[in-house]
């Protein structure tokens, strides 16, 4: 097998760019909603956690469909934000990194809820019997001892967010240097004639990156709980 | 001074709980299910009475009536649990230190070394708590809450989780806080004999009631 060519180079790095920002920006939206699912009781709870896991299940293509319609330059929240904004997703990296941070975002809160759930809420309790706010205590005791969860979630969104497909193509298509991550490369090459080696070589990143979150967020996992225990 | 005239309902417990505290270390004695760590819980604000009112220190931290209910981090109230609840991701010193940190106190080198040396616990400054052991983790609480400067410390069962080795090393720091400290306290137990030796006053409850109220006789 030959060098990554400077195309396939491209189809890496705007899928590591789409990757980092969509993780990113999802980052402080997943811990305050997995803050929420884990620390308190409300009406519409369980349908609030439904939703976040709707992308986890709903057939992807549906997914893109969907952003393009809300998102799209004719879409009710696209026009606005392109507008009044100037922030514009349709068939920009900006809207393969949308589509990424919302695929991803289940994936994202899932680690970052459980590692709160596990936090003794005696501790908080505690914090506050030495005169710490509930905001204080949010920042001195229930965050630092998520931490390692905190990243897990961010290491498990950033895998699922770079290998992206089906929402990422069917919202803003598959135009290199543009929109042109790593996945949908693969996909214009094995329609290709002789685009088996690059593919194949993109394949072997694709493996990597993804081997190297998920043994990068068991760490973590294992962290956290050696945080726990005060060790 | 402590003022406490409270009702809660608690599924099917009612606790309904009525004294007032002059003493340096107010015992409150009782089987378990007597509502003790309950009545201290709404002392400290984690718990909020149905109908009441609790005044500390001349201040009135609930009352039900006039819709008072001054939040547990602003009471100024320690705290030591029988489980000592120490930070797990801070190490000791870091511990000792969280409450004044919290309140804004300025630094007062003076009385972290009084307590350290109160407690013993100057070698343990490093340690993550973790690496301690019952009754020094239970030191540390106790450093911890005085560090905060409480008008009033609560102290629910800190021995409870000890066996009885422990439990006399830790005896007789609890009695020179008392004489030392300045400190009033909430000493919660059922151990009658823990407390003949540490109380100055003892509220008995039963099943959610003050059966009755008065000198360590009491008692007997």
């Amino acid at each position: 097998m030959s060098e990554i060519s400077p195309a396939e180079w491209t189809a890496i790095l705007l899928s590591l760019k789409v990757a980092v920002i969509a993780t990113l920006v999802a980052t402080p939206f997943g811990i305050a909603l997995a803050w929420l699912l884990a620390r308190r009781d409300f009406w519409g709870k369980s349908l609030l956690d439904a939703l976040v896991h709707l992308p986890l299940v709903l057939p992807p293509v549906v997914t893109g469909y969907l952003l393009l319609l809300s998102f799209g330059r004719r879409g009710l929240l696209g026009g606005f934000l392109a507008d009044n904004l100037g922030i514009v997703f349709a068939f920009r990296w900006t809207g393969a990194a949308l589509a990424c941070g919302v695929m991803s975002f289940p994936l994202l809160v899932r680690p970052m809820r459980l590692s709160i759930e596990a936090i003794d809420r005696r501790l908080e309790q505690a914090a506050e019997t030495l005169g710490a706010a509930p905001w204080k205590v949010f920042f001195t005791v229930t965050l630092p001892l998520a931490l390692p969860g905190v990243l897990a979630g961010m290491v498990l969104g950033f895998a699922k967010a770079i290998g992206e497909f089906g929402a990422t193509i069917t919202f803003v298509s598959n135009i290199p240097g543009e929109t042109q991550t790593i996945s949908s490369a693969i996909y214009s090459l094995i329609q290709t004639p002789d685009g088996d080696a690059a593919a194949g070589r993109l394949v072997i990143v694709s493996i990597v990156l993804a081997l190297g979150a998920l043994i990068a967020a068991e760490w973590f996992a294992r962290r956290a709980t050696a945080r726990l225990h005060g060790n | 001074m402590l003022r406490v005239d409270v009702e809660k309902q608690l599924g099917e417990f009612s606790l309904h709980a009525s004294f007032t505290g002059e003493g340096r270390v107010i015992g409150l004695f009782g089987a378990s299910g007597a509502g003790k760590t309950s009545l201290v819980n709404m002392i400290a604000g984690l718990l909020r009475p149905d109908r009441g009112s609790i005044v500390i220190d001349g201040e009135t931290v609930d009352d039900t009536a006039a819709g008072i209910h001054v939040p547990t981090w602003r009471r100024r109230v320690g705290y030591v649990f029988q489980d000592a609840r120490l930070f797990p991701h801070l190490n000791v010193a870091q511990n000792l230190d969280y409450g004044r940190q919290m309140n804004r106190l300025a630094p007062d080198p003076a009385q972290h070394k009084r307590i350290v040396d109160l407690l013993d616990i100057g070698t343990l400054l490093g340690r993550r708590p973790g690496k301690l052991s019952g009754g020094e983790r239970q030191r540390v609480a106790l450093g911890r809450a005085l560090l905060s400067k409480p008008r009033l410390l609560l102290l629910d069962e800190p021995l409870g989780a000890l066996d009885e080795g422990r439990k006399l090393e830790i005896l007789p720091y609890l009695m020179r806080l008392r004489d030392e400290a300045n400190v009033p306290m909430v000493y919660v137990s059922h151990d009658a004999a823990e407390l003949r030796q540490l109380a100055t006053q003892i509220v008995m409850l039963k099943q959610g009631r003050v059966t009755s109220f008065g000198g360590v006789k009491v008692l007997t």
